[in-house]
């Protein structure tokens, strides 16, 4: 796969994604959780404004000396006993990667969930080379063994229901049992732990590098990632450019803002940093490591009005609110990056010939700008696109623009909105346990203010801890 | 160990930042610092009244235990999942908390109790494959969260907080810190001394969980199933 997931028309893929009522009910109800999660997480620590401003802060300062930061890196994994490839192109780190695989005769790759990965196509240069490649990812899993492409970064395979899934696993990998999700799991659980025993080497993606210490760092929820850099002899880390904090005080925050605005959560379970390879002494881990470091049409953000896409983190907050994306679903993108930020960053990575429609996906509402950790202007990038291809010789035909303007309009009317929101209220989210939410902090107080949310009924630390203070000057002085 | 095509590359970055290239870099005071506020001031039983809390929403069981009754807690543990292959952490905090003792009179009872040996090598891996249960200590442990982190080596490889479906860490009392925040400056701190960090630090926040299918929460994918933390009063 490369950055461009097909071939098909985008006024097709529309209406495809339009067409597939599954899908648009399980991208608003995902939508809704992902949205209650995010606000309530954000709640609950507090500050949320003063957290994204730090993390602009963090980003801003990071990309403005990219190329120290990536030098320390560098240095720091070398150190540490690993080898760094610097890529310029998606061919170039394939190409190194496969000498890699070749080296070690490596027969079986198992990876864990890489965007990185997915846009420079590293599988199929690694089935040319003669090996398999496990995704080990429940989601890509269940994409791979299906040959479908993914449809939101987070859960990619937002689009398929437990039947389409156990169908899938029937028919692929002779499975017996129901459609029931832990069943299913569990039956995965299974399979891939043979995958992660034998395989010769593990691929895994980076959320964040840390320059200070050469260290790798993995945001994950099921465990897959630390398979893939614990059992494998040889692990090579794929890392966008721009995946890189200074030192691993601005890494926690970073990664608080990460798996707050992803999934609502205070952590994901699995938070894994690593550095180079296994000491002496130890028995697991790899014995050789790899960090390959794409650029791949990033540089050419840097330095432009447009720097500030390279400060997004992955989180899918932008997507998760987009009335855009409500509708037409991740695939109608035609990108392996859906939703506002696949709109901002596909023509600036890919070039707008392919793409010329993508930034008249979107109502311009900025509940995007709203929602992102670090305060990327999503919709004013839009709208710098929109101007830049009207300047460039009107590449847009006149009813695609139509379509999809009016589209986004629609999709926007607060009848619309509130219609979604009002379903988004009803479902549970599947990673914080209680409580609903009251008026959203910053980020989506324009959209929440419309509804009522049930107060939560917890004390705030803050109080708690001062009642509690107070209870006891009263004891002392019993 | 080598480094391919640093300098072009690098080179290419700083011309499209428009100068030339930069040699070292000041991190900027930041306006703002939210992540120091999060239960500042808040002492170790209060840290231990948030961890508590959090465990009920990470779907993991939180046991408070004295030094004394450990072994009796690691009994309870096992026994209520029918668990007998038990493989665990090693080092000094092995007898610091007399668990050499109690592992030697739980193997007279017909528990089969492996402490990571790096002698043994990879075969240190297959057995954890079979355990039932891995036993590690926090080194830091976050109240907020309720993670536990773990500083990986040669007595606590990574496959014994991953491959067995229990996962089971024992938490001194005197690890809780409020957040990551301080976890991190620790790490930070050590880094600026030279001390270098592990091959492999683990943030652990309760069982493995995936929401891949239809939003569904489901409980214990690829690592452990189940999640116990024992907090063991050390103060
Ligand atoms: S643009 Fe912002 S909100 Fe969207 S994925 Fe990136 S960081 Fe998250």
């Amino acid at each position: 796969m490369s950055i461009k997931i097909g071939t098909k028309t985008y006024a097709d893929r529309i209406q495809e994604g339009i067409d597939n009522t599954f899908m648009r009910h399980a991208v608003s109800s995902a939508q809704g959780r992902f949205r209650t999660g995010r606000l309530k997480a954000a709640e609950e620590l507090g500050d949320w404004e003063d957290w994204r401003t730090l993390g602009e802060e963090i980003r801003t300062h990071t990309m403005e000396n990219l190329d120290y930061y990536l030098y320390q890196l560098s240095e720091q994994v070398e150190k540490r006993g690993g080898t760094v490839f610097f890529a310029e192109t998606a061919e170039e780190a394939n190409t190194y990667v496969q000498k890699v695989a070749e080296e070690k005769q490596a027969r079986k790759v198992v990876k864990s969930k890489s965007m990185v990965t997915e846009e420079i196509g590293l599988n199929e240069a690694l089935e040319k080379s003669g090996c398999e490649v496990v995704e080990s990812d429940l989601g890509e899993w269940i994409l791979q063994l299906d040959e479908d492409p993914p449809s939101h970064i987070v859960t990619p395979a937002l689009h398929k229901n437990k039947s389409q899934i156990r169908e899938t696993f029937v028919k692929k990998k002779g499975y017996t049992k129901t459609d029931d999700p832990e069943e299913l799991a569990a039956f995965a659980r299974e399979q891939l732990r043979q995958d992660f025993l034998e395989a010769d080497i593990g691929v895994t993606g980076c959320n964040f590098a840390v320059a200070e210490s050469g260290t790798v760092t993995l945001v994950t929820n099921e465990g897959n990632a630390r398979m893939v850099s614990t059992l494998p002899d040889t692990q090579i880390a794929v890392m966008g450019m721009e995946r890189i904090v200074p030192t691993w005080e601005e890494l926690e925050v970073l990664v608080s803002l990460l798996t707050r605005a992803a999934v609502g959560q205070k952590l994901t379970s699995y938070i894994t940093s690593l550095t180079g390879t296994r000491l002496e002494n130890e028995v697991d881990g790899p014995e050789d490591f790899h960090l390959v470091i794409v650029d791949n049409g990033r540089s050419k953000i840097l330095g432009t009005e447009f720097q500030s896409a390279l400060h997004c983190i992955r989180c899918a907050a932008c997507i998760n609110v987009c009335p855009v994306y409500r509708h037409v679903g991740g695939h109608s993108y035609n990108s392996i990056y859906p939703g506002p930020i696949g709109a901002v960053l596909t023509p600036l990575l890919d070039g707008y010939e392919d793409h010329k429609e993508l930034p008249y996906a979107s109502s311009l509402c900025a509940a995007c700008t709203e929602a992102c950790p670090v305060k990327i202007p999503l919709h004013e990038h839009l709208i710098r696109h929109r101007e830049i291809i009207v300047e460039k010789e009107q590449k847009t035909t006149k009813a695609e623009r139509l379509a999809m303007t009016g589209f986004a309009q629609w999709a926007s009317t607060p009848a619309a909105y509130k219609l979604s929101t009002k379903m988004a209220g009803t479902v549970l989210k599947p990673w914080t346990k209680d409580g609903s939410i009251k008026n959203g902090p910053g980020p989506m107080k324009a959209w929440t203010a419309a509804r009522d949310f049930p107060a939560p009924a917890k004390k705030s630390f803050r109080t708690w801890f001062d009642e509690r203070e107070k209870r006891r000057e009263k004891d002392d002085r019993l | 160990m080598t480094v391919y095509n640093r300098e072009r590359f690098l080179d290419q970055l700083a011309g499209q930042l428009g100068r030339d290239r930069r040699t070292s870099a000041e991190r900027p005071a930041y306006s703002v610092q939210p992540q120091e506020r999060v239960f500042q001031g808040a002492d170790q039983d209060q840290l231990l009244e948030k961890l508590k809390e959090q465990c009920k929403i990470i779907h993991t069981n939180c046991l408070v235990t004295t030094a004394d009754e450990l072994g009796e807690t690691l009994r309870h543990v096992w026994d209520e999942d029918h668990i007998q292959n038990i493989v665990s952490a090693g080092g000094p905090r092995l007898e610091a908390y007399g668990l050499s003792d109690i592992y030697e009179t739980m193997r007279q009872d017909g528990y089969h109790v492996h402490v990571w040996d790096e002698q043994e090598g990879r075969k240190n891996v297959t057995t954890a494959e079979k355990a039932g249960a891995g036993i590690v200590f926090s080194d830091v442990t976050l109240a907020e969260s309720g993670t536990v982190t773990l500083f990986n080596d040669r007595w606590n490889g990574r496959s014994i907080s991953l491959l067995p479906e229990t996962f089971v860490a024992v938490i001194p009392k005197s690890t809780l810190v409020p957040r990551m925040t301080q976890a991190a400056r620790i790490i930070h701190e050590q880094e600026k001394k030279g001390v270098p960090v592990s091959s492999c630090v683990s943030f652990i926040t309760g069982p493995s969980n995936s929401a891949d299918i239809e939003m569904n929460l489901i409980v214990g994918v690829h690592g452990p199933v189940k999640a116990t933390y024992i907090v063991v009063d050390d103060m």
